[in-house]
């Protein structure tokens, strides 16, 4: 039982990472019906901004944590999102009236582009940052087994948790929200009715891209440890993820990004290790023959 | 601005190299240099490019300059056979690397097939030699007498504890864990777990868990730094205390980097740090001198290329099968590493294994 608790809480760690980058995903493949495959490499120089604004502060004397985290947040958010909007603005809008393939294949190179453009200009080494939130709770005790909730944890879970609530607010309440929901079932109609199709969907970039930058803040506090080629492998789970959820729904992203993260966990606590990612991906498929369109199905899926 | 002075420094060495030598004899030194190795690539390339320089200063070989070409496998067997064919097509006729196993070995088969001299100076897996053509050499040790030093240390001081025996899949790895687990059970020491992980990932919370569950005090791990440390880090994250120990893959100073304090007390073993050898303190200090610290494989790949120059002397050509029977003949060359000679597999004759403890940034002998 024990056992089963502490193997849940690293689960829903690791589930809450992916499915913050899995919304990111799924937005944008919501609003313009494409898989934006830059997006995990967005999360990796987001991780790359975080860490050198981390120094940068730490060697002016900011070191109270609290602020020197906040002001990572904010400086990290900002930048990414710049980095979001302008992937939109010069790979895929040119593209927006071209064949359906056209930005997928622009989405590929830029991933390609921005993952060299990092190793060159940060070098190929992987980039440490010491453990910086300590400390942890000790949740149960049995028989000298402790279950124990970090802080980092406590922090990633909760984010993730106010991050999921705030955006699906932002899209069912606000008039953003309707305007990516209209352009999302007809971008032309949404033009005839006023609405700025352009600019909703910069701001959907935008958006994904900032939601990607707490995620690797979070992970680079977490792990502690990053390379220009963590976008790759954390964008191919969460984007597993906001599939299997089902692409375009929110909460979807969410519950894939849970389903992956505690399937690999479960695996790994009962069976071999060895077989994880052979698990996680059975799961998908098995998914995917019964329910084609995910989890939290949105209709009409057009396959990329 | 450091990397970039670095970066400029290299760039006038390269000059320096390329306007001094008239590409007479041209040698590569291949390693990671890119990847979550590079840090190791770092070491062949630093080692590798001091002994050019210092040869090429003392006259060359035989009269003639040698060129260096650094190439980089990324620890990838598909790219390393893609350097081997072109450093294979650039005319070279000696290679000191490559770095990991998996690497070494699938590019020693190009080598062999186009006739050039191979010494790594850091694949221990027994595969690289023992199924290796005449060509291939090495001046570290192996991972079956590597293994048989941990278990013997493992058996002797922990006998009572719980251990674990975890491996990245790997040739070096997996090759490395395996020879400890079969070691250790000779001694009459089970494991109380074997595992695989996968590199490159970084969440092991689920293993951690696992290890908690069963009391494990010491992990074995068959693996290369960043898992180690990343491991470290999660079990104290998890409030375990269990010590770490492995191979020779933890001697770089990016190991404490990513573990910091949590890294007190990992154990590894490692051959006899050259750098304490009375003979190396010149070339440690010129190292040194040169913003280098000659840690791990630095000195090796230094004593890779010596090895070879004396062998080419010896042989008066630097022609790649006469070399390789000077290399064979038993005769002692003396390196920066000490006065060694190799056996017919081409395995170094040089004292094995010995334990290591990480303690505040810096690896010393276990006392």
């Amino acid at each position: 039982m024990e056992y089963f608790a502490q193997q849940m809480v690293n689960g829903v760690t690791l589930g809450s990472v992916y499915g913050l980058i899995a919304i990111g995903y799924t937005m944008v493949y919501g609003i313009i019906g494409m898989i934006n495959f830059a997006h995990g490499d967005i999360f990796m120089i987001s991780t790359f901004i975080s860490l050198i604004t981390f120094i940068a502060l730490l060697s002016i004397g900011i070191t109270w944590i609290p602020l020197a985290l906040l002001i990572v947040l904010i400086i990290s958010m900002a930048m990414t999102a710049v980095y979001g909007w302008t992937v939109e603005r010069l790979a895929y809008r040119p593209l927006r009236a071209s064949f359906r393939l056209a930005p997928l294949i622009t989405a590929i190179g830029m991933s390609i582009v921005l993952q060299n453009y990092v190793q060159i200009v940060q070098g190929a080494r992987v980039k440490p940052l010491p453990p910086i939130i300590k400390g942890s709770y000790t949740l149960m005790e049995k028989n000298g087994f402790t279950v124990q909730i970090s802080n980092m944890q406590i922090l990633i879970i909760l984010t993730t948790i106010i991050l999921m609530l705030a955006f699906s607010a932002l899209i069912s309440k606000t008039s953003l929200g309707r305007c990516q929901r209209a352009c999302e079932q007809d971008q032309t109609m949404a033009a005839l009715l006023g609405i700025n199709v352009d600019r909703t969907i910069s701001l959907t970039f935008i958006m994904g891209a900032s939601l990607a930058s707490v995620a690797g803040l979070m992970y680079l506090l977490y792990y502690g440890v990053i390379d220009f080629y963590i976008g790759f492998v954390v964008g191919i789970k969460a984007f597993t993820a906001a599939v299997l959820g089902g692409i375009g729904s929110l909460p979807g992203a969410m519950l894939g990004g849970l389903i992956i993260g505690l399937v690999e966990t479960f695996w790994s606590a009962y069976f071999s290790i060895e077989y994880k990612d052979v698990a996680a991906f059975s799961i998908l498929i098995i998914v995917l023959i019964f329910m084609p369109s995910g989890l939290l199905d949105k209709p009409e899926v057009e396959k990329v | 601005m450091k990397n970039f002075f670095a970066a400029l420094s290299a760039l006038a060495i390269i000059g320096a190299f390329s306007s001094a030598a008239k590409a007479d004899i041209s040698i590569a030194a291949v390693g990671p240099l890119t990847g979550q190795y590079a840090s190791f690539g770092q070491q062949i390339k630093d080692g590798a490019e001091m002994a050019v320089k210092d040869i090429n200063a003392a006259g060359g070989i035989l009269g003639q300059k040698i060129k260096l070409l650094t190439e980089d496998d990324a620890c990838d067997p598909k790219q390393a056979v893609a350097v081997a064919n072109k450093v294979a097509g650039s005319g070279v006729v000696f290679v000191a690397g490559h770095f990991c196993s998996g690497s070494s070995i699938p590019a020693s088969k190009v080598y062999e097939e186009e006739g050039i001299v191979q010494i790594s100076p850091a694949s221990t897996n027994p595969k690289y030699t023992d199924e290796g053509g005449p060509n291939v050499f090495r001046v570290c040790g192996r991972d079956d007498q590597q293994g048989a030093t941990a278990a013997a240390y493992i058996v002797k001081n922990f006998k009572d504890k719980r251990i674990a025996v975890l491996h990245d899949k790997t040739a070096y790895g997996k090759g490395l864990a395996d020879q400890t687990k079969m070691a250790m059970e000779k001694l009459g020491k089970q494991a109380d777990m074997y595992e695989a992980i996968t590199a490159g990932e970084k969440d092991y919370t689920a293993l951690v868990t696992k290890m908690k569950a069963v009391k494990i005090e010491y992990v074995y791990l068959g693996g290369y730094h960043t898992e180690a440390g990343l491991i470290i880090r999660q079990m104290r994250d998890q409030g375990m205390s269990a010590t770490l120990i492995s191979g020779d893959a933890l001697v770089t100073n990016e190991f404490w980097s990513i573990t910091g304090d949590a890294g007190e007390g990992t154990l590894m073993t490692f051959s006899p740090d050259p750098r304490k050898n009375p003979v190396a303190a010149p070339l440690v200090k010129r190292f040194r001198d040169a913003g280098i610290e000659p840690e791990g494989y630095v000195l090796y790949t230094y004593a890779a290329i010596q090895a070879w120059k004396l062998a080419a002397e010896k042989a008066g050509t630097v022609d790649p099968a006469k070399v390789t029977a000077a290399l064979h003949s038993g005769a002692v060359f003396d390196t920066v590493l000490a006065k060694l000679s190799f056996d017919k597999k081409g395995d170094v004759t040089l004292p094995g294994y010995v334990f290591y403890k990480w303690s505040k940034g810096s690896y010393d002998y276990v006392k």
